[in-house]
């Protein structure tokens, strides 16, 4: 960012001479330049680890168990159901996934971020908690809570709450359960820091204008809360769609998403290229919820940039 | 001088190179109790006996040897399949050809073995039920696991193809004999599928691995479900309320073979025609009921008769079971299994 204030800085005393104008952006070219060599390691790494396997990923793709060129990868998607529904499934997961989220994070973010800041870094770690667990141990604590001789049935039939056990995992509910407490933290984070960057005056002033509370709260805190809430929602999102351990646990063979169908696919068919496919597909379905999400609202935020 | 001390040097380390090669061999299976199992059973005595050094790695299953084979960079000798993947891997040519003059397989039961994977172990893919949902006499047919009246109660079933189909349509009144002439065909595979959806309101899980499905009947989870005996013996004495059935189980068996181009090829093939002898597979269902493959291991009196009569591969058990079928398996199981993909998304 400094490049771009270097020749900005210099029209606060007015340049005279078109000399010094030229020399004054061949500085800050040079210094982009300069930026770009500091920076190039790390594009170096993303080059490596990511461009080169990605293409290498779209080229296996295309390569049939004869090894050669071919589209039956492709073709086997179109005519067998199963991939458009396993499509279908696992959008429908990330979709409910995010609403639930936004449901309860919201209120919980909003909570924190009215909190007083010692108070509310104590209930934010409680929040990041869970990030330190292991996943998979998660997933399963939640299998031991909520099966049909689970805490959770067990307490509620012995206090009457119930009388049949619920059934609550092993199906699109447990998965649900599962992926809303892994994904709710990726929700809260932006969320919160956008919330907290709030500046609380114009509340007061909404207040002084005659505004009620919830007045107040839909006209002026929550239209500015929303990049946060955007930021947020697409990052959990994007995080389901690849999503393998808590659906192979907790959906019971029931809820079947794309990453369990690369699994199966790289068992079922003697090449890489059936896999390569389906994971080709998810790739540019997310790319291209990327691109129209971008036209509603600035990336950079989900990177804690610019509120 | 110094040039002699190389030479010596060279020529010892050449030596030992040569006589390791000659004398040790990788072998991968698939860890954990079946591994120590074929460890202290199998092995380590026969690796005593021979005085062929033994080194165990655990392994992924045949993608493993697929990637090895196809980089030309292979590091196993020896490795324990499932018969159905190791026909698969066969027909890729991914294995080394077995030289039964070497190996003596004449006391072993019809069918557990082939040209590139000889039998090493017997298990069962059976139905087994809580005692306390059904007692002792629990369902004794596959008709019986589909009957929900007689039988009320949730089941849980495989979640992929292997050893889905058999007893769907044994449920359908399909003779055990006739189930893979039935299965040849996709309408034959379809009749079977719709014989599963017709239980699927019943079915609360889809089981993916052994140890779920054991996990599944010692949290009583659900009240039935299909599985490998071996899991259910150790849920079993582990205290669930578990009890199974041989009747129309399916008869399958784990094997040994070597990958193409293993670096000891001709020492993994004298240490498994040792491992095949009938004094070492005696000694397996010591530690996990699983049966030898070879007739004669029932004869050394190691197995008496009340472990004998537990085990999938005694005379008894085996007479009421259906064998699996590897040609079935090496012709149909990739169009099966997209068939069941569907079955199981709708």
């Amino acid at each position: 960012m400094q490049a771009a204030d270097t020749p900005q800085r210099s029209y606060e005393t007015p340049v005279p001479s078109g000399m010094n104008a030229a020399g004054l952006r061949r500085d800050a070219r040079l210094e982009r330049l300069k930026l770009f060599g500091l920076s190039s390691p790390a594009l170096l790494l993303v080059l490596v680890i990511l461009v080169i396997p990605v293409g290498w990923l779209f080229y296996v793709s295309f390569i049939g168990a004869n090894g050669q060129f071919s589209l039956e990868n492709y073709e086997r998607m179109i005519t067998r159901k199963s991939y458009a529904r396993i499509f279908v499934t696992t959008f429908q997961v990330s979709l409910l996934t995010t609403g639930l989220c936004i449901l309860i994070g919201y209120p919980l973010a909003y909570f924190l971020s009215q909190l007083p800041s010692r108070l509310a870094s104590l209930c934010l770690i409680t929040v990041l908690l869970p990030f330190w667990t292991s996943l998979l141990v998660r997933t399963y604590a939640w299998l031991v809570l909520l099966q049909k001789r689970g805490l959770v049935n067990d307490w509620g039939i012995s206090l009457g709450l119930w009388e049949e056990p619920i059934k609550m995992v092993h199906n699109m509910t447990g998965t649900l359960i599962g992926m809303v407490h892994i994904m709710l933290p990726f929700l809260i984070l932006p969320l919160y820091s956008t919330m907290k960057s709030i500046n609380r005056d114009y509340m007061n002033a909404a207040a002084n204008l005659g505004a009620s509370p919830r007045r107040a709260f839909w006209n002026v805190f929550f239209p500015l809360s929303t990049p946060g809430l955007f930021a947020g929602s697409l990052m959990v999102f994007i995080l389901c769609l690849g999503f393998f351990v808590t659906p192979a646990v907790l959906g019971g063979g029931r809820v079947i998403m794309v990453s369990m169908q690369i699994v199966s696919n790289i068992e079922l068919f003697v090449n890489w290229g059936a896999a390569s496919a389906l994971g080709v597909v998810l790739l540019v379905l997310t790319m291209a919820i990327l691109w129209i999400a971008s036209r509603f609202l600035r990336l950079d935020q989900i990177a804690g940039g610019g509120h | 001088m110094k040039r002699l001390t190389i030479l010596t040097v060279a020529a010892g380390l050449l030596a030992t190179t040569a006589l390791a090669q000659e004398k040790r061999v990788t072998i991968a299976s698939w860890g954990g109790s079946y591994q120590e199992a074929q460890s202290k059973a199998l092995f380590q005595p026969a690796a005593a006996n021979t005085g062929i050094e033994v080194k165990e790695e655990s392994y992924g299953g045949m993608s493993d040897v697929r990637l090895q084979v196809s980089s030309g960079q292979v590091t196993l000798d020896i490795v324990a399949s499932g018969s159905g993947s190791a026909a698969r891997a066969a027909a890729e040519g991914l294995l080394e050809e077995l030289d039964y003059s070497i190996i003596d397989v004449s006391d072993f039961y019809p069918g557990l073995y082939t040209d590139h994977c000889v039998g090493g172990d017997v298990f069962s893919t059976v139905y087994a039920w809580n005692t306390e949902t059904y007692g002792a006499d629990g369902p004794q047919s596959w008709a019986d696991f589909w009957d929900v009246e007689k039988f009320p109660g949730s089941r849980a079933y495989r979640g992929t193809v292997a050893g889905a189909l058999e007893p769907a349509l044994m449920a359908d009144g399909v003779a055990p004999e006739d189930v893979y002439d039935v299965l040849g065909s996709e309408e034959g595979i379809e009749r079977a599928l719709n014989k599963i959806r017709e239980l699927r309101p019943h079915i609360a899980v889809f089981w993916t691995s052994g140890a779920q499905h054991a996990q599944l009947m010692k949290d009583g989870e659900v009240d039935m479900t299909t599985g490998w005996n071996g899991r259910f013996d150790n849920a079993a004495k582990d205290g669930a309320q578990v009890a199974y059935s041989f009747n129309q189980a399916l008869l399958d068996y784990d094997c040994f073979a070597i990958p193409k181009g293993a670096p000891n090829k001709d020492t993994a093939m004298a240490f498994l025609a040792e491992i095949s002898k009938p004094e070492y597979q005696d000694d397996l269902p010591t530690y996990i009921t699983y049966g030898p493959t070879n007739k004669a291991a029932y004869e050394t009196g190691v197995i008496d008769a009340e472990v004998a009569a537990g085990l999938p591969s005694s005379p008894e058990n085996a007479a009421l079971q259906l064998p699996v079928s590897l040609a079935w398996y090496a012709e149909w199981e990739t169009t099966a299994a997209e068939m069941y993909q569907e079955m199981l998304t709708e």
